[in-house]
């Protein structure tokens, strides 16, 4: 294992623990956002974003690279007409499974077996883009 | 609004954050989620949309990423947990389903909750925006139609 997977494996391990101590692990929270009815979602979601923005707007400004090597870079991509359908696809599964891709990881973590049809399911369907649309 | 309360949601989000500017402090790279599908499937699948040189350079590093939020997840089962060991009640075909447009949704919009959500709306990206306004409006259209139809849960 080299440095950089350890760093990944130990940053997805936070990750993991901060989806299952947010609730998101269970579909049932993440429905009962989408139902509108607990709006905590949007706490995490803001929560998680906001300290996210430091590390990637306010950190470069005293390191020039990151630590292990690499560059900085701000995640950005181009608006298409995919990105748009592809997110009105996301949100009707979303709406219908309570689980997105982090999530089911760490619903997984938190005993739900049957999720593991669930991420199943969404290699197919990922599968099924690369092949027909991609 | 918060029949939960807000703290796991603000302390939960806080421990997101750290773990996604630690790997990005540390390696510039974007811990995101959704990519792991393609990354993954290029180990399988021949064709040229999955042996794209960004998913063979990451296709690691994302299973050992992934490998920690599962592991993550149980750490805070045998831990911290109010509940043990949980199983959800939603219904399997809910699970299938939601799943297959869940993995095609967000590889076509290259960017799921984390993605765009996360990563993408703290780099300032509009493209992300847009996107995580529309998946969360047809996630509550949908959520708030399949629960009319008087499905449970």
């Amino acid at each position: 294992m080299n440095g950089r997977n350890v760093v990944l494996f130990i940053g997805g391990i936070i990750f993991g623990f901060g989806l299952a101590w947010g609730g998101m692990s269970k579909p049932e929270v993440v429905l009962s956002f989408l139902q509108l009815k607990d709006y905590g979602l949007v706490l995490l979601m803001g929560a998680a974003t906001v300290t996210t923005f430091f590390a990637i707007n306010v950190v470069p400004r005293f390191l020039k690279e990151p630590i292990l090597g690499g560059k900085f870079k701000p995640r950005t991509r181009a608006l298409s007409r995919n990105t748009i359908v592809g997110a009105i696809i996301f949100g009707i599964g979303w709406g219908l499974a309570g689980l997105c891709p982090g999530a089911a990881l760490a619903s997984l973590g938190i005993g739900n077996l049957p999720v593991l049809a669930g991420i199943a399911s969404m290699f197919v369907g990922a599968y099924v883009m690369g092949r027909f649309f991609g | 609004m918060f029949p939960l309360g807000i703290w796991p949601y603000i302390v939960g989000g806080l421990i997101i954050g750290v773990g996604v500017s630690f790997v990005y402090i540390l390696t510039g790279i974007h811990s995101t989620q959704s990519s792991l599908f393609s990354t993954t499937l290029s180990f399988f699948s021949k064709i040229p949309y999955f042996q794209r040189k960004e998913y063979l350079e990451s296709r690691e590093w994302r299973l050992y990423f992934a490998a920690g939020v599962i592991l993550g997840a149980v750490v805070y089962t045998l831990t911290v947990s109010p509940d043990g060991w949980w199983t959800t009640s939603v219904q399997l075909w809910r699970l299938v389903v939601g799943g297959l447009l869940v993995g095609f949704g967000t590889r076509l919009s290259s960017g799921c909750t984390s993605g765009h959500g996360i990563s993408g709306i703290a780099s300032l990206s509009t493209t992300s925006a847009v996107a995580v306004i529309t998946f969360i409006l047809f996630g509550v259209i949908t959520a708030n139609l399949v629960a009319l139809l008087g499905v449970t849960p």
